[in-house]
């Protein structure tokens, strides 16, 4: 790809062919404060606060919009492009909610950034008249939560519907100060046709779509989605013995960091209290020597009574007595009289175990997996 | 797989997924990608944005339709006799790509002539889709260049899936579309390890990588690695394995990871094969409807609880890593397995850990030989990859088909109706499908806040249906079929065509397989999933006794 050289503050600065000036600077190290750029999806430059000065143009143009060409000079801040952009931050700032330590993206916020970045002057800013937005907060979806009130209206989320995700749930929508992201007729996100995927919550730069359950995970373990068969790239982020959290994994060939609602919020069958403990088994069965045995609910919860062997119930065995058990039991079968059935959900290992053990233990050729259901 | 495998040597997607974005035009038939396949379904989105042309195939009206160039709405079952239709536009105005049929292929002449004994006022009739918008298709298909297909289970879950998907191949190969990047047949694979689950061998007809368990030589070099004597025929299908288990001849099963009492087809069999069996073991995470009727349950750890490799839907193998501790008491499964085979006095299963598993494993499957877990720290490899320095397979059959010949072959096959078709008794079409916030039956009802989104079964029928039989949106209904019967709300709506019902298996509560047909096609012993007649009653009774305990009491 052929390149283009420009420059940046009086820095000379290479960029590829079709870069913006934004990104050109970007890659050279040089900041340009921008609200509504988000490198996954186009840019629009609604929020003109990465306006810069090309020798030449009449007027100040949007960076995130301009292709960088030859020779082009650059200059991204001056007296007049900063009192620019602190008039456009208060702007903003104007009608949004100041109590960031209660905010979820407190931290993280982009707007608080740029308000340390740019600043802005106090008694200018206080002559404004703080019109507070009053917009109930869509609490709909199970797993985020939509504020408008803290919205900033930089449509990074309506452009991940429509360009990443193809769903068109959202849009802007009403006019001027009214001017609010909002589903079809303005319906709760739940009754739309959003499908819940995240990605919108993850490329929020503010705290308008948070996610409902934000713990923060102590360590994150790269691994491959459970899913389905496009096998996500996923970081599981864990805290304590549990899984609190999972996002995409940019650097995955397969989804580039993008994931669906399952692949982002379905982690938690892990933890659910359902899961299996201890071997079970049917106390019908002539087994002896009930060591730690327990009783067991239709649900599959152990309840802590002492053995009672009724007839057909589950009851709690010993990992030993069931290893033991099944051993024995198996081996009284012979060839064609035993079937296996593995798992399409379980690990490639344990596939190749299940066969081996199949066919040289077992030693029948009858296994088979849900492939062909 | 089978279908494929027969047309150009083995059974996988033939490229990747991220290929998908560059392709000029896409052929997705049977598949509702952005629910199912969401992060596909976005390489798609991307496709169309790029300009790529979009052809759906598909009785209902899919999210995808709304993007689509063309939007064909077949009668369900009836795929076989529009790909025919539109392959014989494509031979008749000599869209097809002569020089690759002829390099490259066998079988043609054979083809052609079965193709061109229906003509499309045939497929018009079968299929229910204008003659024009089969031309219009054939003619989009027959000029773009690299085109792909995709589809999933929709083609398959048919009593003559294998059909379906040899027709598929058909349409590739006549276009020369494959052996190309971002050009090919694209079965995208349900299960997260579906694709290595059948790489690892765990069908009956095969060892690893595809190694025909009827091959001597093959079967002398398992018979080697593993210090015993292996059994020389095939075994049975997994629906041969319940009638079988009916029949009495099985009488032990050992079952890992699956729900089949749920996700089979005519599951009131199943339960009554399962019933016949004097041991049953279930090894699973939950106690799912299966595991209840179980002798041993044995509880399983979770992906995120043990290291491994999936294999996903393009052929790439990649790390599972172990993030947490096994919740309670439960064990990964490959140290259950090796466990048990050491307790029956097995060698060979001495392992440490699963790495050492993948590398006696990766040593018997050439085609995963050069895949270790150092390569795959960071990024899965595509299989085939032969030894170390191979960089992986984005694309298969760049040079030649896996048959014998190297050449792909076309396959002559007619039309023929699903195994079960509509009468006065059965007037309906129940279609079965997923929905896009569960998956199967268990895991996402036992996650948080799925259930919100879709906590229950909804039957979709048309409006003109509902008007007929006088029901009401919402209203419970019972949906009868030759094998059982289910009751459960309709939704009324135009995304299914008139005659038509659909409803998802994600619901244990109301398990729609009871209804399914077990008409299996002949080669992958696939039950036909997506077709079976059914009736459709109102649930009056029902449906008022619930409104009056609601308001009749005068008291809650």
């Amino acid at each position: 790809m052929s390149d283009v050289t420009l420059n940046i503050n009086g820095i000379t600065v290479r960029a590829d062919e079709g870069a913006t000036i934004l990104t050109a600077a970007q890659d050279a190290g040089i900041y340009i404060p921008t609200l509504c750029h988000c490198p996954d999806v186009s840019s629009i430059g609604v929020c003109r606060l990465c306006l810069v000065r090309i020798e030449n143009r009449r007027r100040l143009e949007p960076a995130c919009r301009t292709v960088a060409e030859e020779g082009m000079v650059v200059v991204t801040d001056d007296p007049e492009i900063e009192r620019l952009r602190r008039v456009i931050l208060e702007l903003i700032l104007s009608d949004h909610d100041f109590n960031c330590l209660l905010c979820a993206k407190s931290g993280q916020c982009r707007l608080q950034e740029l308000v340390n970045r740019i600043g802005f002057n106090e008694h200018r800013f206080n002559r404004l008249e703080h019109m507070a937005k009053d917009l109930p907060v869509d609490t709909s979806n199970p797993f985020f939560d939509f504020n408008p009130n803290k919205c900033v209206q930089c449509a990074i989320c309506v452009r991940t519907c429509h360009e990443i995700v193809g769903n068109d749930a959202i849009d802007m929508s009403y006019r001027s100060y009214d001017l609010r992201v909002s589903t079809f007729a303005n319906k709760p996100l739940k009754d739309s046709v959003c499908v819940s995927c995240g990605e919108c919550m993850e490329r929020c730069p503010v705290g308008a779509l948070v996610p409902k359950k934000a713990e923060y995970p102590t360590r994150e373990v790269k691994t491959t989605c459970s899913y389905c068969g496009v096998g996500c790239g996923l970081y599981l982020g864990v805290r304590g013995n549990t899984i609190v959290r999972a996002r995409g994994d940019d650097e995955s060939p397969v989804n580039k960091g993008n994931l669906c609602v399952r692949g982002r919020f379905g982690y938690n069958f892990v933890n659910s209290p359902d899961r299996l403990s201890l071997p079970l088994m049917r106390a019908y069965d002539d087994f002896t020597q009930p060591s730690s045995v327990v009783e067991v609910t239709e649900e599959g919860r152990p309840v802590t009574l002492p053995l009672v062997k009724r007839e057909g119930k589950f009851v709690e065995i010993t990992w030993d007595q069931a290893i033991k058990y099944v051993a024995s039991s198996l081996a009284h079968y012979k060839g064609d009289e035993i079937a296996a059935i593995s798992s399409a959900r379980c690990t490639n290992e344990e596939n190749y175990l299940f066969q081996k053990f199949t066919r040289s233990v077992l030693k029948t050729n009858n296994i088979d997996h849900c492939a062909r259901l | 797989m089978a279908g494929l495998a027969a047309s150009f040597g083995s059974g996988a997607m033939t490229n990747s997924i991220n290929e998908i974005s560059d392709a000029a035009c896409i052929f997705a038939i049977g598949t509702n990608t952005t629910a199912n396949h969401p992060i596909i379904g976005r390489q798609v989105t991307r496709a169309v944005q790029k300009g790529a042309k979009l052809i759906v195939v598909d009785p209902r009206r899919i999210p995808l339709c709304r993007m689509a160039d063309i939007w064909l709405r077949l009668r369900p079952g009836t795929d076989m006799a529009l790909l025919n239709g539109i392959m014989r536009v494509i031979i008749e105005e000599n869209l097809m790509d002569t020089s690759f049929i002829e390099e490259r292929c066998e079988d043609y002449d054979a083809f052609e002539a079965s193709i061109m004994e229906n003509d499309l006022a045939t497929a018009e009739n079968i299929t229910g889709v204008p003659a024009q918008d089969i031309v219009r298709a054939a003619r989009m298909f027959g000029s773009y260049i690299p085109a792909t297909i995709l589809y999933t289970l929709g083609i398959t879950e048919h009593s003559h899936g294998t059909d379906n998907v040899r027709a598929l191949a058909n349409l590739t190969l006549l276009t020369g579309n494959i052996g190309i990047p971002s050009a090919g047949v694209n079965p995208l694979r349900g299960q997260n390890n579906v694709q290595g689950a059948c790489d690892m061998g765990a069908l009956p007809n095969v060892y690893t990588g595809y190694q025909k368990v009827e091959n001597e030589k093959v079967r002398r070099k398992f018979e080697k690695a593993w210090n015993c004597k292996l059994s020389p025929s095939n075994g049975l299908t997994l629906t041969e394995m319940f009638e079988s288990a009916r029949e009495g001849k099985i009488k032990a099963l050992y079952l890992k990871g699956e729900d089949p009492v749920v996700t089979d087809a005519d599951t009131t069999f199943i339960e009554k094969a399962i019933s016949h069996l004097e041991l049953f073991v279930v090894q699973d995470i939950f106690l799912t409807e299966t595991a209840r009727l179980a002798d041993v349950v044995l509880p399983a750890a979770s992906f995120a609880e043990k290291d491994g490799t999936f294999t996903n839907t393009e052929r790439r193998v990649q790390r599972v890593r172990k993030a947490i501790e096994p919740k309670g008491n439960s064990r990964p499964d490959w140290m259950i397995i090796c466990d048990i085979a050491k307790s029956m006095g097995a060698k060979g299963f001495d392992f440490g850990s699963p790495q050492e598993v993948f590398e006696e494993m990766r040593c018997l499957t050439p085609s995963y030989g050069g895949i270790t877990y150092e390569r795959i720290e960071k990024s899965g490899l595509q299989w085939p990859c032969p030894d170390h320095e191979h960089p992986g397979t984005r694309y298969l059959y760049g040079e030649r088909f896996n048959t014998p010949s190297g050449r792909a072959k076309f396959a002559s096959i007619a039309y023929r109706p699903p195994a079960e078709t509509t009468s006065h008794e059965y007037p309906f079409i129940l279609i079965t499908r997923r929905c896009a916030f569960h998956y199967h039956a268990v895991m996402t009802h036992k996650a948080e806040g799925f259930d919100e989104l879709r906590s229950e079964e909804h039957v979709e029928i048309h409006p003109v249906d509902a008007a007929t039989l006088e029901i009401r949106d919402g209203e419970v209904i019972k949906v009868t079929s030759r094998r059982g019967s289910i009751k459960a709300k309709t939704k009324i709506t135009e995304i299914v065509p008139a005659g038509v019902v659909c409803m998802t298996f994600n619901f244990a509560e109301t398990r729609t397989n009871i209804l399914t047909s077990r008409a299996l096609d002949p080669i992958t012993k696939t039950p036909e999933f997506k077709v079976c007649a059914v009736k459709i009653e109102k649930e009056e009774s029902a449906y008022l006794m619930k409104d009056r305990m609601r308001w009749g009491t005068g008291k809650s």
